[in-house]
């Protein structure tokens, strides 16, 4: 018992926050909480300030409009905590979508879905190429691109204000993880996550090998969700360079040989 | 170079344009699609909101408006709406807004796709107090075949229900000659009051009601700075609009002034 919780010390209270949030959230709509009142793209915190996501900012500001200074502090506020501290962390602790990926890969590792897996479709670096479209389109429509089509903003409205059609544009991730990558979303299209990814580069919480107590059990690797930012394994010791890693723990979990830790950000050995 | 070593380079260039091509594919499909989600002509905003295309894109689709109605006057959209995706808008139908005094709100928007200044109190000059009967959310427009009051049968329930009664609905009296001994009580809208709350379109009695709140600019007209109301003072400011007139070269016969000159005319 007491070691199935130590492999999920870092999964449970990732799970916890994820699911306080949300009903922080819903409780602001249906019971007037004043904790955090909106969603995800922004909140009204204690009714004293402002939290807001620094993309959907950022494309609101290239689509040209000069926004109000509470939404542009809120998102300064953001990303400076996960651009300074926690990388993309956003991702695995905070996303309500983690939640869907993660239950995707369950199902694709019970029924061994893996096993089909032909040719990749797509590159990792596609979610990079889609952040700038976005940025792109939305420079040339006038609003914001990616908060028309995001599953990402569709979840998170839906769990607060009701679902309606949008549960579909998120029971469409699910089928894409299960049936045709491999964490397929988060992992090679969301413009959001690469968007974290990107500002998360020298945050200061980060993932740390030891090399000289690895023994290439290969664990870490079953478990990830971006498994080329383990390409340092058994080769460097030091910080995980690769900012696509999401701080969600899971490799420090499955480590038996204690070569994972978190810890402050080091330079490669 | 080896003919091996050819081909692998023209292989990076096909595949540079191979990659521009799909960014320039998923751009435009991206573009149509936004462009065409984005249009949406028949929707009502909440109280201060922007005007439709500056409200867009500003608005961060947070909700926090939507929480704050305390009568759950406001909707999030949802992919089915037909309505910007993620946007606060209300059916006045189904809840009309009840014009809060204290507009919960507006002022908690943190993006400021809900502009309090279009909501200042007029004549405040501390500027801190906010008049709900400011906003212009719409404009409500009477269907005079389907309203009863135009058949000659009294109703008054939309003036009635009307928070700015006799001022944004008025009742015009009018003699039935049908009957020959009745009036009409015509329900009749002054576009410059109505705040396009709805209040009117929900109480109206028929099946579907016959007064219906318009977003303003789908409801209204524009006589454009060419004709002014000569014997209205404050009408006459907008002279001050135009800009480039052009007038006519003198050197071209003149206009004949055969009205107040038609001595001339004359032949002797
Ligand atoms: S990649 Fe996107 S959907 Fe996945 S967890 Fe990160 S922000 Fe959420
Ligand atoms: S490297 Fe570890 S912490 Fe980073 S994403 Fe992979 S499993 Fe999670
Ligand atoms: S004024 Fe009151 S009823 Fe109208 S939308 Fe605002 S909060 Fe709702
Ligand atoms: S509070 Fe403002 S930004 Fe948020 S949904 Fe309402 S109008 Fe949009």
């Amino acid at each position: 018992m007491s070691s199935l919780l130590r492999r999920n010390r870092f999964l449970i209270p990732r799970r916890i926050v994820q699911v306080s949030l949300l009903v922080v959230f819903v409780g602001a709509n249906l019971s007037g909480w004043k904790v955090l009142q909106g969603n995800y793209s922004a909140a009204h915190v204690f009714e004293s300030f402002y939290l807001a996501d620094p993309y959907a900012v950022l494309q609101m500001l290239v689509a040209g409009f000069i926004l109000n200074i509470d939404v542009i502090v809120g998102a300064v506020i953001i990303l400076l905590i996960y651009g300074l501290l926690l990388g993309r962390g956003f991702c695995s602790w905070v996303c309500p979508m983690n939640i869907v990926s993660d239950l995707a890969h369950y199902v694709r590792r019970k029924t061994q879905m893996n096993r089909l897996d032909e040719k990749m479709p797509i590159k990792r670096d596609t979610r990079y190429w889609i952040l700038v479209l976005s940025l792109v389109v939305s420079v040339f429509s006038g609003v914001a691109a990616f908060e028309f089509v995001s599953p990402v903003s569709m979840l998170h409205r839906g769990i607060v204000f009701g679902f309606g059609f949008g549960l579909a544009a998120v029971f469409m991730v699910f089928l894409f993880d299960v049936f045709v990558v491999r964490n397929g979303w988060c992992g090679y299209i969301c413009p959001l996550g690469a968007f974290y990814s990107f500002i998360g580069k020298f945050s200061f919480i980060k993932v740390n090998h030891a090399k000289e107590d690895c023994t290439m059990c290969g664990n870490c690797f079953a478990v990830c969700p971006e498994r080329q930012v383990l390409s340092i394994i058994d080769k460097q010791s030091g910080s995980i360079p690769n900012s696509e890693c999401t701080n969600c723990g899971r490799c420090v979990e499955v480590c038996d040989d204690d070569a994972l830790h978190f810890g402050k950000y080091t330079k490669l050995k | 170079m080896s003919e091996n070593q050819n081909t692998t380079r023209r292989d990076a260039l096909r595949k540079m344009i191979r990659s521009t091509g799909l960014f320039a594919l998923g751009g435009l499909g991206w573009g149509a699609y936004v462009d065409k989600a984005k249009a949406s002509e028949l929707v009502l905003r909440p109280p201060g909101a922007l005007a439709e295309q500056d409200f867009l894109n500003s608005c961060i689709k947070c909700g926090i408006c939507v929480e704050s109605c305390p009568y759950d006057t406001l909707i999030v959209a949802k992919p089915e709406s037909h309505v910007p995706i993620g946007t606060p808008h209300f059916k006045p139908r189904a809840v009309p807004c009840y014009m809060c005094p204290d507009i919960p709100c507006a002022p908690p928007c943190p993006s400021g796709a809900l502009d309090i200044d279009k909501l200042k109190k007029d004549g405040d000059e501390t500027g801190d107090k906010l008049d709900i009967n400011k906003s212009q959310m719409g404009l409500a427009v009477v269907d005079h075949e389907s309203c009863i009051a135009f058949w000659g049968i009294q109703c008054d329930s939309c003036y009635r229900a009307c928070p700015l009664m006799d001022e944004a609905i008025s009742l015009k009296y009018e003699r039935n000659e049908r009957t020959g001994k009745h009036a009409f009580l015509k329900p009749v809208v002054n576009s410059k009051a109505c705040t396009g709350c709805g209040l009117c379109e929900h109480a109206c009695i028929t099946e579907k009601a016959a007064i219906r709140i318009l977003p303003r600019d789908l409801a209204m007209g524009k006589v454009g700075d060419h004709y002014i109301k000569g014997w209205d003072e404050e009408d006459e400011q907008r002279l001050q609009n135009i800009k480039d007139v052009k007038y006519q070269s003198t050197d071209e016969v003149p206009a004949e002034d055969y009205l107040n000159n038609w001595e001339d005319l004359i032949d002797e």
